[in-house]
């Protein structure tokens, strides 16, 4: 029976995209053997522990687990750790919790869900948020939905808000410090957030008795962070986004330098080695090597910030922020319909919502129209920075290549590339939209190094993983390569 | 060496070796010991990752074998490497001896300089072995550290291959600057070890923090928290507040008013950017 369910759950969490090998599903089963079943949280930490390896993915296990082990949950008999026991011991009874499902005044459910929570009983508490649902909820069998109505549904009756006020005013006493009030306001709006979720997952269970697991679970899944799509990623995505971003340009960061130290220049360093050889009775058992000479790579982002691309723009931004912490060299460029260099702005110690801001009253980035205009900005990078590109700078451009059916200049793309080592293009719409409508994105393509579809952290990566640089003097021009995914042209 | 029963022996174990695990540790900890397996380990920093295998080690009462990871580290740092100097003394001193055997005499143990991985393997009281900020080597260094993660054992090529003769507890850090490889990850149990709850960081600092009364220990906690909240470049992290409530103790604060924490800001927030953000919000 458990591992009818474990299965399903394991492939719940494939079809989530969380990759679960056959070994890992294994170790769940073997970890189980010795997790007490009984403690929810402890079963609940064997298979994080067992089956899911990432941070990112951590939420679509959550999710998942709330669905398929619902009804593990101790409802009243046991407790998941100690201190929760404590308050599970004392319960209910004067309280006073409602009979079941009875037509509850709701005046009555709310004092008594305000006593719940002033005094944190947990017990209680879970007992009127069932008691909520079953009266506010007005939950329909069979229809196919994610719970998120029902959750407002079930807010808006309760007026939830109000409770917050309540608590507080309750709470209220004289003379206390700012600081002070400051924190238990906090903790009451975290109280309230944790009533939220208890009414979610009451909500999930009862829609998963209605539906059963795997349908639930299947409206409920959502993509991964690395598959979220840049062009329209909600605020939430973004902000978790930001904390991915990172790690990803010290990768990059960490990939240059490798290819640098690969590169052993060969030279042998004589008086090292017979110096080193003293040590073996004067015999050169290690050649020492003169240290390569180090390449500083120079990258050029140009970043299109007009209205279509409001959403892929900040990420883009996000990312030079994190570029330029990584890099001594990077400059960065915003246009919509005119270009202007916003390198100062990110600069290491700036802080980036404020350097936001400051992009978007400072630089002069739009020219008539505030209309992407690919060709004048292009045209006016080449004009007053071209004669910085050397044969070490990456050229970056990032944008949908939508240009309001204006001047192209695509042959300041290849002037660019002839100085440079590389340009690349990051497209975040989807490959099969290029070059319809008023795109020419193929137009520049032919002109670039490589361009690429970019619309989620997945294929960012890939292009990071990509850009490997060949170094400089041996190979001109990038080798041919294989055709791989995203990638629609290469020089 | 100690075998623990259930999770809550471990919590309780760690505990008296002033680790605050809490029920999710205790459970990851208890399986890795029971199955065998090495935990990989990933969190902000200065959450208490590296003081989990430290105290582990004291729990058991064994030896801990820390490997730090750096860009570069190689096979001769981590694993083993064959003292040439001493070999190349034998080869002059032994000459015109049979060279048969002198060369079976320099390939053995006693001309092989252990590392700290072939060491954790090698030595005959069992160890706890912590790989610390994996992360930072390449990719390719990675795979030296599978054999010894899944198999227990070292393979030398003029030697052939040294089992474990006792089976150590394995534990990796990462603070996830890089994605690791899925064959690393899938020999490992992961934990992630995130920032505490107000209890249980209030507890961490009644263990850690020398003359902490309940109340301020209370308040570091709880302010700790809300500043947390902030979207703040470098959160504070345990150590930080651990840091901050001994600051606050040498000061002589009883109370602390939103003034002491402006004043006391820089040892929580290590950006001046993050500071300028506080304190611009608690003065108010």
């Amino acid at each position: 029976m458990l591992l009818d369910v474990l299965t399903g759950f394991i492939q719940e969490l494939r079809s989530a995209g969380v990759p679960v090998s056959m070994v890992e599903a294994i170790d769940a089963t073997d970890g189980l053997r010795h997790t007490d079943l009984a403690d929810r949280e402890a079963f609940k930490a064997t298979l994080g522990a067992t089956l899911v390896k990432n941070v990112r993915h951590l939420d679509a296990f959550e999710t998942a687990f709330e669905v398929f082990f619902a009804h593990h949950r101790p409802e009243l008999e046991t407790g998941g750790d100690s201190s929760s026991q404590d308050k599970l011991q004392q319960p209910a009874g004067h309280e006073g919790r409602p009979g079941g499902g009875g037509d509850g005044d709701l005046d009555e459910l709310l004092e008594a869900l305000f006593q719940a929570l002033l005094s944190e009983n947990l017990s209680a508490l879970r007992a009127l948020v069932r008691q909520a649902v079953d009266d506010l909820a007005g939950i329909e069998p069979g229809r196919p939905v994610g719970g998120t109505y029902y959750l407002y549904r079930t807010l808006r009756r309760l007026g939830v808000d109000g409770l917050l006020d309540r608590l507080l005013e309750s709470s209220a006493e004289a003379g206390r410090s700012d600081l002070e009030e400051r924190l238990i306001r906090e903790e009451y709006e975290e109280r309230i957030e944790q009533l939220r979720e208890e009414i979610r997952d009451e909500i999930r269970r009862r829609l998963v008795a209605d539906r059963g697991r795997e349908a639930v679970a299947k409206t409920l899944r959502k993509p991964l962070l690395e598959d979220v799509d840049l062009m329209h990623a909600s605020r939430a995505d973004l902000a978790q986004l930001e904390q991915v971003i990172n790690p990803l340009t010290r990768k990059l960061a960490a990939r240059l330098a490798h290819k640098r130290r690969l590169r052993r220049s060969g030279r042998l360093d004589f008086r090292r080695t017979v110096r080193r050889s003293l040590s073996t009775g004067g015999v050169p058992i290690e050649p020492q090597f003169r240290a390569p000479h180090p390449i500083k790579p120079e990258i050029f982002l140009l970043c299109d910030i007009s209205g279509s691309m409001a959403t892929f723009a900040r990420f883009t931004l996000q990312f030079m922020y994190a570029m330029s912490s990584q890099f001594s060299k990077v400059r960065s460029f915003a246009f919509i319909d005119a270009l202007d260099e916003i390198t100062s702005f990110l600069e290491v110690g700036s802080d980036f919502p404020h350097a936001l801001d400051r992009i978007s009253s400072e630089a002069e980035v739009v020219w008539i129209d505030g209309h992407s205009d690919y060709g004048r900005s292009l045209d006016q990078f080449w004009a007053r920075f071209g004669a910085h590109l050397t044969r070490r700078s990456t050229v970056i451009i990032t944008g949908d290549a939508r240009n309001n059916y204006r001047d192209l200049n695509s042959e300041v793309v290849s002037e660019m590339l002839a100085v440079s080592r590389a340009v690349y293009w990051l497209n975040p719409e989807p490959e099969a939209y290029w070059d319809t409508g008023d795109s020419v994105m193929n137009t520049y393509a032919k002109h670039c190094t490589g361009a690429y579809e970019v619309r989620n952290l997945r294929q960012l990566e890939a292009f990071v993983e990509e850009i490997a640089l060949p170094p400089i003097g041996r190979v001109a021009r990038p080798m041919p390569h294989e055709p791989g995914p995203g990638r629609f042209w290469r020089r | 060496m100690i075998t623990f029963a259930a999770p809550g022996e471990v919590k309780v174990a760690l505990g008296e070796a002033k680790y605050l695990a809490d029920d999710r540790i205790a459970q990851v900890v208890y399986l890795a010991e029971r199955l065998g397996k090495p935990v990989l380990i990933e969190g902000p920093a200065g959450v208490g990752k590296t003081e989990l295998a430290k105290a582990l080690a004291v729990v058991h009462d064994r030896r801990l074998i820390r490997l730090q990871c750096y860009e570069g580290l190689d096979e001769s740092k981590a694993l083993y490497e064959w003292n040439y100097k001493k070999q190349l003394l034998r080869i002059q001193a032994d000459q015109g001896s049979d060279w048969g055997q002198l060369e079976e005499d320099i390939f053995s143990e006693d001309y092989l300089l252990t590392r700290p991985l072939l060491e954790a393997i090698t030595t005959e009281e069992s160890v706890v072995l912590l790989i610390d900020e994996i992360d930072r080597v390449e990719v390719e260094t990675e795979a030296l550290l599978l054999e010894v993660l899944s198999e227990f054992q070292v393979s030398i090529p003029e030697l052939g291959t040294l089992q474990a003769k006792s089976q150590p507890l394995v534990l990796l850090t990462s603070n996830n600057t890089r994605e690791l490889s899925e064959a690393l990850k899938r020999r490992c149990l992961f934990l992630y070890i995130g920032y505490p709850t107000v209890d249980r960081e209030k507890e961490i600092l009644l263990a850690r923090v020398e003359g902490v009364t309940d109340h301020l220990a209370e308040q570091v906690a709880r302010i700790v928290r809300s500043i947390r909240s902030f979207d703040l470049k470098k959160a504070p992290s345990v150590s930080e507040s651990i840091d901050w409530a001994r600051t606050l103790l040498a000061l002589g604060v009883a109370e602390i008013e939103a003034t002491d924490v402006v004043d006391t800001l820089h040892v929580l927030l290590k950006y001046q950017t993050d500071i300028e953000r506080v304190a611009k919000d608690l003065e108010i």
